[in-house]
């Protein structure tokens, strides 16, 4: 895992100690408002509906024990005890106060973590596989490139007040795990003639315009990788529109100038840009390699397992839902759900990440990551060791065998605590988990992934759910629209918005309702939703979803 | 035919605390919604808003917001606004958790 050097350390403490006179000039009145707020959200602070929001970083979603202690060291002291993991590998705290956000932010550097931009129109935390270096199906591990992007891209001259956010997501499998579709950059190891590179895609992203981004390199080679990305990054700075935020996108210049143009203006730069690195970011990828040495996995064998695995049927359902295939077949990776039944999805309390840190140290080499989906994953856990993880994760209300089901849910803040909002969406996620956990389907069902958004920034990703639940404000009520079809995978795709809308207290039937379709339509319990919604279309899911208009028609 | 004009209330969030504020017809501070002075008058509101926004460093986000008058006090017309006054919902926390201390 990647170990602070002393300039790292020495520049986030220079940068708190400046935020700390900053936040003391505010409030002695030397500040206005209007000076003190890009200063508070270059460092992570917003202000919400109810109270303070601070977004901290978690790079690449990857942790170790003492990371997440300090995780729950300020949740419980500067805050109300828990904290909302995002889909951006980011955990936010809903409530400190204003005073407070220097000491978190000291707390937080004394483990290496920062919240630098994480809020701005710079180059965001930069996200990956949450399987990263554990799937079976990996070519390399993604995050030292996402590390050097991290060192090239913070506090960058050139890229610290571009257009609009950027956000870059990098993957080292071919099942993509990191939504690298919906980035403004997107990155994918791929293999030619065995020499591992990068598919570079460019423009997707979801909010207000939705887009599945392009490939405008099949193959980069590794050595190339950040001159490549300074030439997209320059040719968005300067095409990229600055007249209209919501047109400030990537995506959009990439949709008004076509790929062509913009892979011909890329090449053109990149052959200068190339020159002037003279090989130290590579030096420094070697340096930051060394520190993502893969743990020791220890032998033994797997019997603990087996056997608890045909003996206890709870055990077995966690098992077959929220493991998956590790590297090293004595070994699996966990995901931990933080989405029981009825919990607000991506929230853990204090004493559950302490837990989850003090059972990463028993059983998991000390490493800990947090998903895009909002859960908690263990990436190398022997076999052997399950049944006594499992029992321990039960103490702490983490047993939840959801992943990938019905219930485990992305939904953003929404107006319970997000100041942009148009709807709530937490409510909505916790009673569909709720019904369908009374309903004992959720297993039935089988895959099938809801994602709820509050708003159109789409900060929940409802656009490539398999069911997207986007809330709205119609005329002074909430009112919830549905997508289907969206998929967040390498096979990325936009849902198609089934029809109207339905109100707060309609929207939960609804879902209902486009289940038991569902169950009825599939050729099997194999097919999963999204495959019988590819297969048969829309129009029975809208039948079900509207029976009234079905009946006007008729 | 102007549009008839729709009575106003004055709210923000505190500098320090970050939570939900109202401003009162003795230009002062509530935390609570029912104390904020309800404003009948457009031209009014836009005076009573200039003499709030002469807290503006040691409050944020100042606005103008829709409300009509209840048996105590001033309610909001929107969702918007009746989150903001009690706080979220998925845990009693922000204003309602305030309320169950007293
Ligand atoms: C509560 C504070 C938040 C605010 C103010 C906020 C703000 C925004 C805004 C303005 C956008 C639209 C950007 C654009 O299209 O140009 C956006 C998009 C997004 N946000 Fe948030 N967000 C918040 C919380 C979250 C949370 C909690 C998550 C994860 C659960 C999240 C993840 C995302 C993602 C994935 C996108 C869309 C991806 C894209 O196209 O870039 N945000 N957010
Ligand atoms: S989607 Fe909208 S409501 Fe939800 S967190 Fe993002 S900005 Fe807030």
């Amino acid at each position: 895992m990647y170990k602070y050097n002393d300039f790292d350390t020495a520049f986030l403490a220079e940068r708190n100690a400046q935020f700390r006179a900053q936040v003391e000039r505010r409030i002695d009145g030397s500040l206005t408002e209007d000076e003190f707020k890009p200063l508070r959200l270059m460092n992570g602070l917003y202000l919400q509906l109810h109270a303070y929001m601070l977004r901290v970083a978690i790079p690449y979603g990857t942790l170790n024990s003492d990371q997440m202690r300090a995780l729950a060291l300020l949740a419980e002291k500067w805050d109300k005890g828990y904290g909302h993991f995002t889909t951006r590998q980011n955990i936010q705290y809903n409530w400190p106060k204003l005073r407070d956000v220097p000491d978190m932010l000291d707390a937080l550097a004394e483990v290496g973590l920062h919240a630098i931009q994480t809020s701005g129109n710079t180059i965001r935390n930069v996200t990956s596989d949450h399987f990263a270096a554990a799937a079976k199906d990996e070519l390399t591990d993604p995050r030292p490139y996402a590390e050097l992007i991290r060192q090239w891209s913070t506090d960058h001259p050139e890229f610290q007040f571009l257009g609009r956010k950027f956000k870059i997501a990098i993957t080292g499998s071919s099942t993509d795990r990191a939504v690298t579709r919906a980035h403004d950059i997107g990155l994918r190891m791929v293999e030619r003639d065995g020499v591992p590179g990068f598919e570079v895609i460019v423009g997707g992203g979801l909010g207000r315009t939705p887009l599945i981004g392009k490939v405008i390199r099949d193959y980069l080679p590794q050595a190339d990788l950040l001159p490549y990305l300074e030439s997209v990054l320059a040719v968005y700075n300067l095409l990229g529109r600055r007249d209209n935020k919501y047109k400030a996108r990537i995506k959009i210049t990439v949709l008004e100038n076509g790929i062509d143009t913009i892979r011909e203006m890329v090449e053109e730069r990149f052959e200068e840009r190339r020159r002037a690195f003279d090989g130290t970011d590579q030096l420094l990828l070697e340096e930051i390699k060394a520190h993502f040495t893969p743990p020791k996995l220890r032998g033994g064998n797997v019997e603990t397992y087996l056997a608890a695995y045909d003996a206890d049927p709870v055990f077995r359902s966690w098992a077959d839902t929220n493991l998956a295939a590790h590297r090293d077949d004595n070994h699996a990776i966990v995901t931990i759900s933080i989405k029981a039944h009825g919990q607000t999805p991506g929230d853990a309390t204090a004493a559950q990440m302490r837990a989850m840190a003090d059972l990463a140290e028993r059983f998991g080499y000390n490493e800990l990551r947090i998903s895009h989906e909002q859960n908690v994953i263990l990436p190398h856990v022997h076999k052997s060791d399950l049944p006594a993880l499992h029992a321990a994760l039960k103490d702490h209300g983490l047993a939840t065998a959801n992943v990938g089901l019905i219930s485990d849910i992305i939904a953003c803040p929404g107006m319970d605590y997000c100041a942009l909002a148009t709807a709530r969406s937490i409510p909505v996620a916790q009673e569909i988990a709720s019904r369908f956990d009374e309903l004992k389907l959720e297993h039935d069902v089988g895959h099938l992934q809801i994602k709820i958004s509050g708003c159109i920034n789409a900060c929940g990703h409802h656009h490539v759910g398999h069911i997207g639940i986007l809330g709205l404000d119609r005329a002074g009520v909430e009112n919830y629209q549905i997508t289907l079809g969206g998929d967040a995978t390498e096979t990325a795709a936009i849902g198609t918005r089934t029809g109207p809308g339905f109100a707060y207290d309609e929207i939960v039937p609804a879902v209902e309702r486009l289940i038991t379709a569902y169950l009825s339509l599939r050729d099997s319990a194999e097919e999963t939703f999204l495959q019988t919604y590819r297969r048969v279309g829309m129009d029975p899911f809208k039948a079900a979803l509207y029976p009234e208009a079905q009946k006007k028609v008729a | 035919m102007p549009r008839p004009f729709t009575p106003k209330i004055i709210t923000a969030n505190d500098l320090l605390e970050g939570d939900v504020i109202y401003f009162t017809d003795t230009n002062s501070w509530s935390r609570e919604l029912t104390e904020a002075e309800l404003i009948e008058d457009e031209a009014e509101a836009q005076l009573r808003l200039l003499e709030a926004e002469k807290d503006a460093l040691r409050v944020v986000g100042i606005y103008l917001t829709d409300a009509k008058s209840g048996d105590n006090g001033p309610e909001p017309t929107h969702f918007r606004e009746d989150f903001r006054r009690t706080g979220p919902s998925n845990y009693r926390h922000g204003k309602q958790e305030a309320a169950a201390n007293v």
